[in-house]
C-alpha cells in the first residue's frame, strides 16, 4: 500500500471501531476540507450508508460558499444533516466583536454541549490533525471530555496498538479524531486522488485564497496563486507560513487555542 | 514519486534534551513554519529567557512554565531522503504511560543521554520499554557535549557505561552519536569541534533506518471487526493483520474451525476487487452462510494458524496507579479480540528503572513495574508469537474500563 491507502486503512478502522463501539456516535462537519475528508472516509467506511448523523455547528457567521455546499452534498450523500445552532445567543448579537473567546465559546462551544445534550451523543467523530496545531499534537485517536465539556490533557489515557479508550462513562463523551496522523498535504493529495469535493473559497481569486476556513468575520485569505489542487500541493511544499496563519482565535493570545480546547471547542 | 514516511520516537531522562533536540531538528531542516518560530521567541522573551528549541514541541502552558514534557506530542520534518514523524515522549516518570503510548507506534527510536549526567532513572526505564516493544532501530545521542568541552574522553567513557547496561536489556544501538542539541553540533551537520568523531549526524544516522512492514508473504490473518448488513449484502469488515487476502481463498474462521471460500472483496464504488495487501481495513463477503462475529481471526487452509490457548504468560508494563492483583478479573485485548481473563499468578516483578527483582511470585503488580504474568482464559483466545505475527502476539489489559497495561506474550500454553 502507499502512503495515502495506510492512512486511508487506519482512517477507516478507527471509524469503525467507534461506531462498534458507540451507536449513539456523530461526525462533526465543519464544511471545511478535512471534515469533508472525514465524511468521505466515513461513506467508505460504512460503503455509502453513513449510520449516524452528521452534524454541522452553525454560527450564522459562515460563508455563503458553506451553505452552498453544504445543501448540495448532505443530499448528494444522503447524510442525516443536523444543524447546530445557539438560537439565544445568536438572537441577543453575539458576534466577534465582543471578544473571541467569548464568540467561540457562545457559538461553537455551547451549541455543540447543546446539540450533544438534545441528541444525548456519547461520541463525536471529528476531523482534526496533528500537525493543525501545537496543542493538537497532544491529542489521542479516542479522547474523553468529562462532565464539564473539559479536555484533561495532563491525564490521557494510553492508546497503544490500536486499542483504543472505549468506555464512556455518565455524562462524559469520548471525541474520536481518525485524521488524527495526516497533515495538511496528505489532506490535499487525497482529494486530488479522490476526486473529494471542497468548497471553492480555498481556491485563489484575484491572488487570494482561505487556506484554513471558520467563520467569515474572523478568516482572512493568504496571498496565492493557487487556483487547482495541483497548485495548492505545490504552494503547501514549499510554504513557511502556518495552516491557520489566517484564524484569528490562534492568534490573539499564545495559550487561546489551548483554553478553547480546555473549554471544549473543536 | 511518493515520499516514504518514517516514525520516530526520541526517549530519555528528563532534562537530557529531548525537546530541544526536536526543536533543533525542526530548525535545521527548515520544518519550523516562520510565525511558529517568532511565536517562541516572543514567549522566551517574555520568559526572560533565550530561544529555547524545547518550546516548540512543549506546546502546553503548563510545559512551557516547568520546561517539562507533560504529554507525548507528534510532529513532521523532513531530509532529502524522507519525511520524518516525530514522536517526542516526556522524560519525567509520572507521565510513563504517555511515553508508552508515543513509543508504541514509532519504527525507530532515539535515545538521548546528558553525557554529564549519565543513564539516569528514566534512561533506564525508557531504554527497557523500547526492548518490550521491540523496536531494534535505536540510535543513542550522547547530548550536551558542550558542557564537558567537547571532550573525547568523557564521550568515551559515559558511551562505555551506555552501551553495558544497553546490552543487559537486549538493546544494540546502531549509532551513538556525541551531539548538543543546543549549539547544533552533530545534529544536522557534522560538528568542527570533535574533529575526533567520525560516525554520522543524526540525520545521516536516520536516513539508514528502514520502514517497518507488516508480512505481506506467508500465512493470512485478517481480523474481524464488525459486521455490516448493506442492502442485503453481509460483509464482514475487519483488517488484513497479515499475509495478503485474495478473492477465492479457501479459509477457515478462528475460533469456530467453519471453512469457506472468500467470495468477493468489497470497497466502496470498486467492483471486482481481487486482492487485499497487509494493513488493508475492508471487507468480504463469504460463500457459505456462517457465523462470522467480531475477534474472530480468518486464516487461509492449508496455511499455518494461530494457536487458540486458556492460558497465556506474558511480560506486563503496568502504567495505572490501581495494582493488578493476583486472582483478579481483568479484559484482555488483542486485535480486534477482547476477553475476560483471570490473573493466576505474577511470577516476578520487576523494577523497570533499576531493572532489579523486586519480588519473585508476587500477589500484585504497581505502577510502572514490569511483570512476567500468566492469565487464564474461560474460552480459548487466538495468540501467535510476537516475533512472527506481532499483532497477535501483544495485548493491553483493561481494568474498570481504562488500559492499564500493555504486554507481550512470551509463551503460548494449550
Amino acid at each position: 500500500m502507499d502512503h495515502l491507502d495506510e492512512l486511508e486503512s487506519r482512517s477507516i478502522y478507527i471509524i469503525r471501531e467507534a461506531y462498534r463501539q458507540f451507536k449513539d456516535i456523530a461526525a462533526l462537519w465543519s464544511i471545511g476540507k478535512d471534515s469533508t475528508t472525514l465524511v468521505w472516509l466515513i461513506r467508505k467506511a460504512f460503503y455509502g450508508k453513513v449510520p449516524f448523523p452528521v452534524v454541522h455547528i452553525d454560527t450564522s457567521y459562515k460563508f455563503k460558499e458553506i451553505y452552498a455546499f453544504r445543501e448540495k452534498w448532505a443530499k448528494e450523500w444522503n447524510l442525516k444533516l443536523i444543524v447546530g445552532r445557539n438560537e439565544e445567543a445568536i438572537k441577543a448579537g453575539m458576534g466577534p466583536e465582543r471578544g473571541k473567546l467569548q464568540c467561540c465559546t457562545a457559538l461553537k462551544t455551547d451549541a455543540l454541549k447543546m446539540t450533544i445534550d438534545k441528541y444525548g451523543f456519547k461520541a463525536l467523530l471529528l476531523g482534526i490533525r496533528r500537525d493543525e496545531h501545537g496543542i493538537r499534537a497532544k491529542e489521542r485517536y479516542f479522547s474523553p471530555r468529562n462532565r464539564e465539556f473539559q479536555w484533561n490533557y495532563k491525564d490521557q489515557p494510553p492508546e497503544l496498538w490500536d486499542q483504543y479508550k472505549t468506555k464512556q462513562e455518565g455524562e462524559e463523551h469520548i471525541r474520536v479524531h481518525p485524521l488524527l496522523h495526516w497533515t495538511e498535504l496528505d489532506i490535499w493529495n487525497y482529494i486530488k486522488r479522490e476526486g473529494i469535493p471542497v468548497v471553492e473559497l480555498y481556491f485563489a481569486k484575484g491572488g487570494r485564497r482561505y487556506r484554513s476556513i471558520g467563520c467569515e468575520p474572523c478568516c482572512s485569505p493568504i496571498p496565492s496563486d493557487a487556483d487547482t489542487i495541483d497548485k495548492i500541493v505545490e504552494e503547501l511544499k514549499t510554504t513557511k507560513i502556518s495552516e491557520r496563519s489566517g484564524r484569528a482565535q490562534d492568534k490573539e493570545r499564545a495559550y487561546m487555542m489551548q483554553k478553547l480546547r480546555a473549554l471544549g471547542y473543536m | 514519486m511518493e515520499r516514504e514516511h518514517l516514525k520516530l520516537v526520541i526517549v530519555g531522562h528528563v532534562d537530557h534534551g529531548k525537546s530541544t533536540l526536536i526543536g533543533r531538528l525542526f530548525y535545521d531542516t527548515d520544518s519550523l513554519p516562520r510565525e511558529k518560530l517568532e511565536e517562541v521567541r516572543q514567549i522566551c522573551e517574555a520568559l526572560g529567557r533565550e530561544l529555547e528549541f524545547a518550546f516548540v514541541m512543549d506546546h502546553l502552558e503548563e510545559e512551557r512554565s516547568q520546561g517539562i514534557t507533560i504529554d507525548t506530542a507528534q510532529t513532521f520534518f523532513k531530509t532529502a531522503k524522507r519525511d520524518y514523524v516525530i514522536i517526542d515522549a516526556p522524560g519525567h516518570r509520572e507521565f510513563t504511560k504517555n511515553m508508552i503510548t508515543g513509543a508504541s507506534q514509532a519504527e525507530a527510536a532515539i535515545l538521548i543521554v546528558d553525557v554529564s549526567e549519565g543513564v539516569q532513572e528514566q534512561t533506564r526505564r525508557h531504554a527497557y520499554i523500547l526492548s518490550m516493544l521491540g523496536l531494534k532501530q535505536v540510535i543513542v545521542v550522547l547530548n550536551k557535549m558542550d558542557l564537558v568541552g567537547y571532550s573525547e574522553e568523557v564521550f568515551e567513557k559515559v558511551r562505555g557505561h551506555t552501551l553495558d547496561f544497553l546490552k543487559r536489556i537486549g538493546i544494540n544501538p546502531t549509532y551513538v552519536i556525541p551531539i548538543s542539541a543546543r549549539e547544533g553540533d552533530n545534529v544536522a551537520s557534522r560538528s568542527e569541534r570533535m574533529p575526533w568523531y567520525t560516525g554520522p549526524t543524526i540525520l545521516e544516522a536516520l536516513d539508514t533506518f528502514k520502514k517497518t512492514e507488516r508480512r505481506d508473504g506467508g500465512p493470512l490473518r485478517f481480523a474481524v471487526q464488525d459486521v455490516y448488513n448493506i442492502e442485503g449484502k453481509r460483509i464482514i469488515v475487519g483488517r488484513v493483520e497479515a499475509g495478503t487476502l485474495r478473492r477465492g481463498d479457501e479459509i477457515v474462521i478462528l475460533p469456530t474451525g467453519e471453512r469457506t471460500r472468500v467470495k468477493s472483496i468489497e470497497e466502496f464504488m470498486r467492483e471486482g476487487v481481487e486482492e487485499a495487501p497487509p494493513g488493508k481495513s475492508t471487507g468480504i463477503t463469504l460463500e457459505d452462510k456462517l457465523f462470522v462475529d467480531r475477534g474472530q481471526i480468518l486464516c487461509r487452509l492449508e496455511e499455518e494458524t494461530p494457536k487458540m490457548v486458556s492460558e497465556v504468560k506474558g511480560s506486563i508494563f503496568w502504567m495505572s496507579s490501581e495494582p493488578l492483583q493476583v486472582g483478579e478479573s481483568v479484559i484482555f485485548k488483542c486485535s480486534t479480540q477482547e476477553a475476560p481473563c483471570r490473573v493466576e499468578a505474577i511470577e516476578r516483578r520487576i523494577d523497570s528503572s533499576t531493572l532489579e527483582v523486586i519480588e519473585e511470585s508476587s500477589s500484585r503488580l504497581e505502577n510502572r513495574e514490569v511483570g512476567e504474568v500468566t492469565l487464564s482464559f474461560a474460552s480459548p483466545v487466538i495468540v501467535e508469537d510476537f516475533n512472527v505475527t506481532p499483532e497477535l502476539g501483544r495485548f493491553v489489559i483493561e481494568k474498570e474500563g481504562n488500559i492499564s497495561g500493555g504486554g507481550i506474550i512470551t509463551r503460548l500454553e494449550g
